[in-house]
Formats: C-alpha cells, sequence, structure tokens
C-alpha cells in the first residue's frame, strides 16, 4: 500500500511539473515533449482448484497474484507536425503458488512456492494527421526465475478519409527462454541446481489485422483477425504426468503450434446513459482446442462523471488432443499433458465496475482525471474459481 | 464433414451480414463524435482488464485478438 501512495505521489509531482506547461488553445501544437497521461493500474488475484498441473492434474491450484503496472504517455510534435507518442511501461507482479511449491513433493514451503515478475516495455509512434497513417515500434521484456522473455513488434495504422474507418495491422515477435526445471524426482547430476538450469528456446511470431468502422453516431464496429505461431519448448518442464502404470513423466507437447482466433466487437450507445459494450470471439489452434469467448458489458451513466458497469463473459473450450486427467496416459501416447488449462471446460465470469471521472480532478486532486475499481469472479465447470479486484488511477 | 459445412455457411452469413452493415454506414461528421467518443465506448481492451486478460490467457486455451499480448511471459502456474 505504501509503495502505491509512493508511486501516486511521484505522478502528482511530475504532473505538477507538467502544468507549467502552455495550453494549446488556437490550433497552436507546442513541440516540447510533455505527459500526455500517467497510469497506475493494481491488482489482486486469487484462485483455488485441485488439478493442478504440477502435480499431474490432481493437488492444490491455490495461488495469489498483486500486480502493479506504472504507464506514462508523453507526446510531442515534430517541425513537420507529426504527432509522436512514447508509452513507456512498467510492470511488477508477485505472486505465490501451492502448485510451484510441489516441484519439490517433500518441501513444505521450497524456493518456488514464490516469484516476482517484472515486464517493462517501450512503443513509439508518429501519426501523420494529414495523411491519417500512423507508424509504431515497440520493445518490451518479462523476467521471472525459470523464464525470460524479449519482444518486439511494429504496427501501422491509416484511417479511411472521413476519419470514420480504421485499418491497422501490427506484427510482435517474442523470444523467449523457459529453464528446464525438472520435478524433484525426476532430476539426475546433470539436471541442475541453484540457479543453474539449462534452459530451451520457445519463440513466438503473431500477426494481427484489425479494422474499425464508425457506422453512425452510436454505433462503433470493428473486426480482428490474428495468426500466431510458435515454435520450440512448449511444455513446463515441471508439469508431471502420471501413466496408467503408475510411472510419472514430465509433460511433453510438440513442439510447434499454431493458433488463429477471429474476433468482432460492437459498441453501442443506447439513449443517454447507456452503453452497450459486446464482444465475441472464435479461436482454433492445430493442437486440437476450438473455443469460442462471448462478453457483454453495460456501462451506465449515473451522472456525466459517475458510471457502474455490470458484466459477463461466457467462454467454451474443446479439449486439446493432447491431454488426459491423472492417471489416463500410457506408453502408447506420443505427447501428453494433465494441464487442465487444456482439458475441455466452460467458464463465467462476471462482476462490475464503477468509474469516476471528472475535468476538474476526482476527490478534489487536481490532476487524478479518473478513478476506476472493478472486481470480478471467474468460475470454471472443473471446481476452479478465480476472484480479481483491479484499481486504475489515472492522472492527466 | 457436415459440422465443416455449417461452419462454411455461418461464415458465409456473417459475411453478408457484414458487407450489408458497412453499406449501410453513414458519414458522421467529428463534431457529431460526442457519443462515439466517450470514454466507454473505446473499442480496444481497457487499461483495467489488463489482469483480466492476462489471467485468462494462463488459464485458458484461446489466447489472441484482443489487442493485448501474444506471447511472452510464463504463465506457468
Amino acid at each position: 500500500m505504501k509503495k502505491i501512495l509512493f508511486t501516486a505521489a511521484t505522478m502528482f509531482a511530475l504532473l505538477q511539473l507538467h502544468a507549467q506547461s502552455p495550453v494549446d488553445s488556437s490550433g497552436f501544437k507546442s513541440r516540447k515533449l510533455k505527459v500526455e497521461e500517467i497510469n497506475l493500474v493494481s491488482s489482486y488475484y486469487t484462485q483455488d482448484g485441485n488439478n493442478a498441473a504440477v502435480t499431474g492434474g490432481i493437488g492444490s491450484e491455490k495461488l495469489t497474484d498483486i500486480s502493479n503496472v506504472f504507464d506514462i504517455k508523453l507526446i510531442k510534435y515534430d517541425k513537420k507536425l507529426n504527432k509522436h507518442s512514447f508509452d513507456i511501461e512498467l510492470g511488477i507482479d508477485h505472486y505465490t503458488s501451492a502448485s510451484s511449491d510441489r516441484i519439490d513433493l517433500k518441501a513444505n514451503s521450497s524456493a518456488s512456492h514464490s516469484d516476482t515478475r517484472i515486464y517493462p516495455s517501450v512503443n513509439w509512434t508518429v501519426e501523420n494527421e494529414k495523411k491519417r497513417h500512423t507508424v509504431g515500434i515497440g520493445l518490451s521484456s518479462s523476467t521471472e526465475f525459470d523464464y525470460q522473455s524479449y519482444g518486439a513488434n511494429v504496427n501501422f495504422a491509416q484511417k479511411t478519409k472521413d476519419k470514420n474507418g480504421e485499418f491497422t495491422a501490427k506484427i510482435q515477435a517474442y523470444l523467449d527462454k523457459v529453464s528446464i526445471i525438472l520435478p524433484i524426482e525426476l532430476r539426475t547430476s546433470t539436471s541442475g541446481s541453484g540457479r543453474n538450469y539449462p534452459t530451451a528456446s520457445r519463440n513466438t511470431i503473431a500477426a494481427s489485422i484489425s479494422y474499425s468502422q464508425i457506422v453512425n453516431e452510436r454505433l462503433n464496429v470493428m473486426f480482428i483477425a490474428d495468426a500466431i505461431k510458435q515454435d520450440g519448448y512448449l511444455s513446463l518442464p515441471f508439469h508431471r504426468v502420471y501413466f496408467t502404470d503408475g510411472t510419472v513423466h514430465q509433460e511433453n507437447l510438440p513442439s510447434s503450434r499454431f493458433k488463429v482466433p477471429l474476433a468482432f466487437r460492437a459498441n453501442y450507445f443506447a439513449g443517454d446513459k447507456v452503453i452497450i459494450r459486446t464482444d465475441y470471439r472464435f479461436y482454433k489452434d492445430d493442437w486440437g482446442i476450438i473455443a469460442h469467448t462471448a462478453n457483454i458489458e453495460l456501462p451506465v451513466k449515473i451522472t456525466p462523471f459517475l458510471s457502474v458497469s455490470p458484466f459477463y463473459r461466457f467462454y467454451t473450450q474443446t479439449a486439446s488432443n493432447y491431454f488426459a486427467p491423472y492417471k489416463m496416459h500410457n506408453a502408447q501416447n506420443q505427447f501428453y499433458t494433465s494441464n487442465y488449462d487444456l482439458s475441455h471446460f466452460n467458464t463465467h465470469f462476471f462482476g462490475a465496475g464503477f468509474r469516476l471521472s471528472t475535468p476538474t480532478g476526482v476527490f478534489k486532486i487536481k490532476h487524478l482525471n479518473m478513478f476506476e475499481l472493478r472486481y470480478g469472479h471467474y468460475y470454471r465447470n472443473t471446481a476452479f474459481n478465480a476472484n480479481i479486484i483491479s484499481m486504475n488511477l489515472r492522472f492527466k | 464433414m457436415i459440422k465443416l459445412k455449417r461452419q462454411h455457411c455461418m461464415i458465409i452469413t456473417v459475411m453478408v451480414g457484414i458487407l450489408f452493415f458497412l453499406e449501410s454506414c453513414t458519414a458522421v461528421k467529428e463534431y457529431q463524435k460526442n457519443k462515439i467518443n466517450d470514454g466507454e465506448m473505446v473499442m480496444g481492451r481497457r487499461k483495467i482488464e489488463k489482469s483480466e486478460m492476462s489471467f485468462q490467457t494462463y488459464r485458458e486455451g484461446a489466447s489472441g485478438a484482443n489487442g493485448g499480448k501474444t506471447g511472452g511471459g510464463c504463465g506457468c502456474n
């Protein structure tokens, strides 16, 4: 809590400095770099279930995660009046996990019972307002004890002449390294220990195109199509699989995966107070998973500055070809996992958000432009439950 | 095989629907966009949904087409 308050105070101080920048009132665009907005998003997530992949599809999935993401957006105009936006983000997660603790079955609280993930990213976009196009590049990384990821992306967007439609294209690439930490009973003298484990590569390339269109004064729609290819070590080394004969093995999944998600979104402003936000996603991959996701959210404006948003999300997927529960695989199977995230299931996710946004400052804090709180309960029909509460403070 | 045919029919129906839909678009001027530009009408995911998207990506087999990350980070637990 102290850290959150300290971060909020720092942001406030930054904005006090920014407040001295001249205000754009006559079409003049200052070429000085200035702070557009600062966001702090904090979340607390907790889950529980009884199908942990670390223990072969049985055992506690209890996990808690606290995340804080600090995001600052800076803008400036160049000589040609192109708008440059710099989005700098730093995220820190800390989790404790009952299942990770069971990599060593004898330990009550092993080194793997908790971990911290740090994930900074930088994105730079240049918008040519005359030609209505935007180009951008970005870099990111994510570091955990047993996982290192480096990412890069390039993107392009073009608005239509009337600025009511926009086409975007994006390519992302991730180069990851997985530390091969085996379940304790499968380790040999060459398996590594302490901080020295062998590593394996996992590479991802994702192409995404989308088109959004303003249909009329109240309706906005969007189509999204992605194609994602992953290669390398796609299993997790400490996931156990128990065969029908009682022997224990390491999870073994194919070394490539191709995913195609397609999505459609529509937002409609009904009357003066209610907004209907909807989306649907179809997903298919070559591991045998077909999934459908439907989402609806109904923000209701209680006043022009206060809104309450109940939401509901339904998700269903078929099982991967390589999934079977505890002690259901046998030596005939080439690939095998008992990870229930790849099983057949349905989920329901519901909750509500509360958003306060005033031009003069929320809670009388001058630069606090928006305060948002959101709670959601997640239920999966494999007797898995989760809860998440998130808060967003936006300073302008 | 029947399933595949049904899927094709569904896709064609959706595509035709989309074409009719886009055909019915009206030109909206900048000064008419006060509702479209409302903070709650943003088409992408909002920042407060970031952690939700993250755990859903980890706990579900499907991912992508939501404007978020499609790789990076382990999600091992």
